[in-house]
């Protein structure tokens, strides 16, 4: 599904990614953990397309094609879908429109039919129910006046309309309450399943107590420096990430 | 109403004086009371002249092409074959509004106005002054003042017709008022208004009075052909009584080549509620003058515009709200868009009295710039007599936002019609307060007309 190679990436002259390499195969769920300022959303935000990251070594190759040759928005019609650490409001902008716009110009990239206002209606509401969300949702404007986890409720939501082959889940637990994290992480793992990949970046292993992942990743100064299954996120919970320093150190 | 720091003497616009005293002798005989007030405005403007960038109020509003261009009273005009074909595109379905037509200022066409009920007036202003003397005579040229506004002194000046609304105490208008004021040369290919020829001027004048506890919707627009050249100058004076409501809307959509000077004047009457939107999509000069005196306590008032400019427009709103009694509040909410090298002016005056405690005013003005050429100038000006208020103002000027791009084109919506989304949505935050559904999707659909790919934003909407 997704093989990143030696990926560098710097904004602004300074580099963060400095030779991430990471295969991903459909069904997987894979952690990427590491403290603050390691670069775990900045790979978030290149995979998905971000322009103020330069790629200045490196490859990306998602089913086959070469992803950085693509915008985000074909990145997005070609199933790639990133769940926005903080989302953006939209003041002005009712989620339905906003969606509607999403879903048919993907469905147009891939050559199906559009659907029409009762199609999307019926779509939309079906994948509400599934998070226990409030129909109300698709007449406000977009994320505006949304609380933390309203925010990030609204982004599985998306993920869930939009039915992505690779998901990144960008810090999609922090600032939750234990029952938004559930309610969360529960959408998330009834969107699993063996065609589609997760990357879920996070910076706290409670997540993965919910999500369970198939391996763990740990970024440390631009590059993954252990990986493992879960247990590399309890090892990490028991540790904290200081002894990453010793490791850096060490060699 | 507004203070003038000394003003430069402008040139008077001798063109337009040559002009008066025909229309006066012509208009004489209808309004004998009027005379000494034309006597009085014409003196004033003949004082004023056309302003010029000299003056505060006009500093980044050049009106040098009006004053250059030569200019005859709409009157002596025949009036064009196509004014009804024009209006037409403005009006709404059939018995959801009242609406009445005005050709280059004078009253065309009435419908609906049987629905009325018993004691509203809804009529030609030229119809009122003869059937309803004492009424007009009672607020015509009262609200409206000419200190500092030679726009609204010339208007006063040649007052001969335009939108007259009466409602009674308690009693409330279901439909909107709609008049549609239509201003055509006749020549749909007139180039630049400045070129040397001479161009058509007209003054409608709106009177708009509500009794105590009376509810009105009345909506102005303002449209022409494409490409005519020519001045319109209208003014509005409104009086809501104690307790009344009245929703109010100048929708302005005339050609790029024409000139557009506007004053709206209003008193509100205690506990009274009152809002005004301008809409300002078209012309080369545009400058609105809004002017509000809340006269009462426990009033509550809304000014809220949205200005669209592209080419080389330049789109002008001044407001003034005078808070004179306590408990009251005001909100202004203005947004504009501007493109190519546009430019936007906004300039929001609140004065607050020394007794006018508890006042809540609140300024908002937010800019779009869609190009690097486009530029905007916005001032905020609080005088404050009073101890105990709460007065805020802000103004911002920024680009498309770049998060909000992103975030849309990770959900696959390609840059354009992200674009087009945001700008959307960045407008429609004003649009989407105006109360009456068909004037609501008249706007969507001309900022849809507007927008590349807003085919496609139109039919998600739907």
């Amino acid at each position: 599904m997704l093989s990143i190679k030696n990926l560098h990436a710097s904004v602004e002259g300074n580099e963060i990614l400095k030779g991430i390499n990471l295969e991903a195969k459909a069904g997987e769920v894979h952690a990427i953990m590491g403290p603050n300022g390691s670069g775990k959303s900045t790979l978030a935000q290149v995979l998905a397309g971000h322009e103020d990251y330069e790629v200045t070594e490196g490859s990306v190759t998602y089913l086959g094609k070469d992803l950085l040759e693509l915008g985000a928005d074909d990145r997005a019609c070609e199933g790639i879908f990133l769940a926005f650490q903080y989302p953006v409001e939209i003041p002005g902008v009712s989620t339905s429109y906003f969606l509607k716009a999403a879903v048919n110009s993907v469905r147009r990239y891939r050559k199906e039919e559009e659907l029409d206002a009762v199609q999307f209606l019926t779509l939309a509401k079906e994948k509400m129910k599934a998070l226990d969300m409030d129909p109300s949702f698709l007449h406000r404007s977009v994320n505006e006046g949304f609380s933390g986890g309203e925010k990030k409720k609204n982004e599985i939501f998306q993920m869930a309309v939009l039915d992505p082959k690779l998901a990144i889940l960008d810090e999609t637990d922090s600032g939750l309450d234990i029952d938004a994290l559930r309610v969360v992480a529960d959408g998330v793992n009834s969107l699993r399943s063996p065609d589609r990949t997760m990357i879920v970046v996070t910076h706290y292993q409670r997540l993965l107590d919910y999500i369970v992942p198939d391996f763990v990743h740990v970024l440390s100064e631009g590059k993954i420096v252990k990986s493992g299954d879960k247990n590399l996120a309890h090892q990490l919970e028991d540790e904290g990430y200081s002894w990453l320093r010793s490791h850096a150190e060490a060699r | 109403m507004t203070t003038q720091t000394k003003t430069a003497a402008a040139p008077p616009k001798q063109d337009i004086l040559d002009q008066y005293d025909a229309f006066r002798a012509g208009a004489a005989s209808a309004s004998d009371w009027l005379a000494p007030v034309r006597e009085d405005a014409i003196a004033r403007f003949r004082e004023q002249g056309i302003p010029t960038q000299k003056w505060e109020d006009y500093r980044f509003t050049n009106l040098a092409p009006i004053a250059r261009t030569k200019f005859r009273h709409a009157s002596t005009y025949k009036q064009p074959d196509g004014i009804a074909e024009i209006a037409a595109r403005m009006k709404f379905a059939k018995e959801t509004a009242v609406e009445l037509v005005f050709g280059n200022g004078r009253l065309m066409q009435t419908n609906g106005g049987e629905a009325l009920p018993a004691g509203v007036i809804v009529m030609s202003l030229a119809e009122a002054m003869k059937s309803h003397t004492d009424l007009v005579k009672q607020h015509l040229a009262k609200v409206a003042k000419l200190d500092s506004a030679p726009m609204a002194a010339l208007n006063t000046a040649f007052i001969e017709d335009g939108l007259f609304v009466y409602v009674p105490k308690g009693v409330h208008v279901e439909k909107p008022v709609h008049a549609i004021f239509v201003t055509d040369s006749g020549d749909g290919k007139a180039g630049a208004a400045d070129s040397g020829a001479e161009r058509l001027v007209s003054h409608p004048r709106t009177l708009i009075v509500l009794g105590e506890s009376a509810e009105a919707r009345v909506y102005e627009t303002f449209t022409s052909r494409k490409g005519d050249a020519f001045w319109s100058n209208p003014v509005t004076e409104v009086v809501v009584g104690e307790n009344a409501r009245l929703e109010h809307l100048r929708f302005q959509d005339e050609s790029g080549e024409a000139f557009h000077t506007g004053t709206i004047e209003a008193t509100q009457g205690r506990s009274s509620w009152f809002t005004t939107y301008s809409f300002a999509f078209g012309c080369r000069i545009t400058r609105n003058d809004v002017n509000l005196a809340l006269l009462g306590e426990g009033i509550e008032s809304d000014l809220d515009g949205l200005y669209i400019g592209a080419d080389e427009q330049l789109i002008d709103h001044h407001t003034f709200v005078y808070h004179r009694e306590p408990n009251c509040e005001s909100r202004e909410f203005y947004k504009g868009i501007l493109g190519d090298k546009a430019t936007g002016v906004f300039s929001g005056k609140i004065l607050v009295h020394q007794k006018a405690q508890k006042t809540d005013a609140k300024q908002t003005n937010r800019n779009l710039l869609l190009s690097d050429s486009a530029n905007v100038h916005t001032k905020p000006q609080l005088e404050i007599f009073a101890d105990d208020v709460k007065c805020t103002h802000g103004a911002t000027i920024g680009q498309i936002d770049a998060n909000s791009l992103f975030y849309l084109k990770t959900r696959g919506i390609d840059e354009v019609t992200a674009r087009s989304l945001l700008i959307y949505a960045f407008a429609g935050e004003v649009v989407e307060r105006v109360s009456f559904p068909p004037m609501r999707e008249r706007l969507q659909n001309l900022l849809y007309d507007r927008l590349p790919n807003g085919d496609e934003l139109r039919g998600l909407g739907e």
